[in-house]
């Protein structure tokens, strides 16, 4: 090869490689070929919309997270909000409502919740972290006392199941549709601007005249509502509402996912498409090792030391963009 | 010549603290200030004042002979008055275009960024000025000091600023870097259309860009003078004697 071209081969690398979400999608597809040709059941039709139910829930609730992890925070609780919201549907629906509306006011419930995480957190000066560790344990408890405990069945009819979770591919559907706008609001708004704003240089952007407490309160109440969402879709799905449903580790999936992605947990950099992508190689993951028959102990070593080498590899990528000029 | 800017008698306290006691400094039209003095002197607090983020305890500001409670950092904006905090308030994880149009930017078709524009204008506002950066795409964190702090200034000037307030602009850069952004203020100077108020640690080199500077000390103005009637070493004679006197008494 010649040297000229050569250096054209590794200019287009090196541009592949700085870009985002370039080492995501790596990962991802080396993933898929190495699972196929372990086991040729995992390009099957059932197998992907399995995967497509696992990846969906987190996907969602990432792009909320990766909005906060943006602006420096965190919502530990998304999960509970997810066990909570179709509960809401069900009580409200029971209790009279059109289901369409009592699934909007199970949304305008955990925007509240979302709401009054933000207020404590940056009205009181709690750190997210210690706020949502809070929720966590309170919306939980919130769910178990209006549930008894026990779960409950899902209300609507087939349309409405069909088109909240039930076809075969509407979660996925519907996570593709919210990273979609999630990434136009994070990449082509004001308020995604100032998101990365109050994220980087707090007091900057405060000297800019952004009204950071807005950003930061209204990015809490987008994940609660889109923790909901999930939590609803996934009620649909299944077809039945559980009080233990989603919880901390679904949340962790969602952050995991943020991070594998290309997220900083520093603030002030992040994707949202890569948030889904990062929730795709953790499901294929989790699929895969499922079909090649490793146990579930194994499974969570595995997710670990994924995570680990994504944050590892995150911070050498950095250090390579950062270099580049 | 008409003034741009006055305060009368500003006090500002923090708890028992007082940060300033009673200053009282006019800007005029088309001048470049020089306010200079020690760390914890209350040039900051002043300065924080003069741009509507602290409000005075007690003291009156007018603008353009009009007397004003600044409400806000958007209302003294409204006013004219814009500002370089030494921190720049730069988002170093955004493109300088978009830092040129932070928290004004500009949207099209469905209230989404308008970046084409935003691109084009930023780089006609920093040619304007005659500030180079390698390329207003470039993340803010990849320019220099001097990059950094004429990026600022420009998104400054850009937004139609009468009353330019600079806090440390020369502060922690190198003798090259430092040059640029001097030569930076005084094109400015020259156009005459801005009324620029300067925080500074630097004697020699304030003295090199305004027309005239106040000493602040311990929460009051001690000393002003025009630049062309002063020199760096009385500036500091006049800091040494007041010093000892604040200690002494």
């Amino acid at each position: 090869m010649s040297g000229q071209k050569r250096g054209a081969l590794r200019r287009s690398l090196g541009r592949f490689l700085v870009w985002r979400e370039a080492s995501v999608i790596v990962v991802a597809v080396l993933l898929v070929v190495y699972f196929q040709a372990s086991n040729s059941n995992f390009l099957t039709g059932d197998n992907l919309q399995t995967l497509s139910q696992f990846i969906a829930p987190s996907a969602i609730i990432a792009c909320g997270e990766i909005l906060l992890l943006i602006c420096r925070e965190i919502d530990l609780s998304a999960g509970q909000t997810f066990a909570l919201a179709p509960f809401i549907v069900f009580y409200a629906a029971q209790a009279g409502l059109p289901v369409v509306l009592a699934i909007l006011v199970a949304l305008a419930v955990c925007a509240l919740l979302g709401l009054l995480i933000g207020l404590v957190t940056v009205g009181l000066g709690v750190p997210s972290f210690i706020t949502t560790l809070g929720t966590l344990f309170l919306i939980n408890g919130l769910t178990l006392t209006i549930s008894g405990g026990f779960p409950a069945g899902t209300v609507g009819g087939p349309v409405l199941t069909y088109i909240m979770g039930n076809a075969p591919y509407a979660e996925i559907v519907w996570a593709v549709l919210i990273t979609a706008a999630g990434h136009v609001l994070l990449r082509r708004t004001r308020w995604g601007m100032h998101t990365i704003a109050v994220g980087d240089n707090l007091t900057g952007a405060a000297e800019a005249g952004i009204n950071v407490a807005r950003i930061r309160i209204g990015n809490f109440m987008i994940t609660t509502t889109l923790a909901g969402f999930a939590g609803i879709l996934e009620a649909f799905r299944i077809g039945s509402t559980d009080p233990l449903a989603g919880g901390s580790n679904i949340m962790f999936l969602a952050v995991a996912a943020g991070v594998i992605g290309g997220t900083s947990l520093t603030g002030g950099s992040g994707t949202i498409i890569g948030g889904l992508l990062g929730a795709v190689v953790l499901g294929v993951l989790q699929d895969g090792f499922t079909l090649l028959g490793i146990n579930a102990f194994m499974f969570d070593i595995i997710i670990g030391a994924a995570i680990l080498v994504a944050m590892i590899s995150n911070v050498y990528l950095g250090r390579i963009r950062g270099m580049r000029s | 010549m008409s003034e741009a800017l006055r305060a009368e008698n500003i006090v500002k306290r923090f708890g028992a603290v007082t940060a300033l006691d009673g200053v009282s400094l006019t800007l005029n039209d088309g001048e470049v200030l020089g306010i200079l003095g020690d760390n914890g002197a209350g040039k900051s607090t002043l300065m924080k004042i003069l741009t509507g983020f602290h409000a005075p305890t007690s003291g009156q500001l007018s603008v353009r002979g009009e007397s004003v409670a600044l409400r806000s950092v958007d209302h003294a904006r409204s006013l004219g008055i814009e500002c370089v905090y030494q921190d720049l308030a730069l988002i170093n994880t955004l493109s300088v275009y978009h830092n040129m149009f932070l928290n004004r930017e500009l949207v099209g078709r469905l209230r989404l960024l308008n970046n084409r524009e935003m691109r084009r204008r930023a780089t006609e506002a920093l040619d304007d000025i005659g500030v180079t950066v390698p390329s207003v795409d470039e993340e803010v964190a990849r320019l220099s000091g001097g990059q950094r702090q004429a990026v600022a200034v420009a998104r400054a000037v850009y937004s139609n600023a009468k009353i330019l307030l600079l806090d440390e602009p020369l502060a922690a850069m190198g003798a090259r870097e430092s040059g640029l952004i001097i030569d930076l203020l005084l094109r400015l100077k020259a156009r005459g259309d801005l009324s620029i108020a300067m925080i500074a640690h630097n004697y020699a080199q304030t003295l090199e860009i305004a027309d005239r500077v106040v000493l602040v000390q311990h929460g009051q103005i001690t000393f002003e003078r025009r630049s062309a009637e002063t020199s760096a070493e009385e500036l500091l004679d006049v800091v040494r004697r007041e010093y000892r006197a604040h200690r002494g008494g």
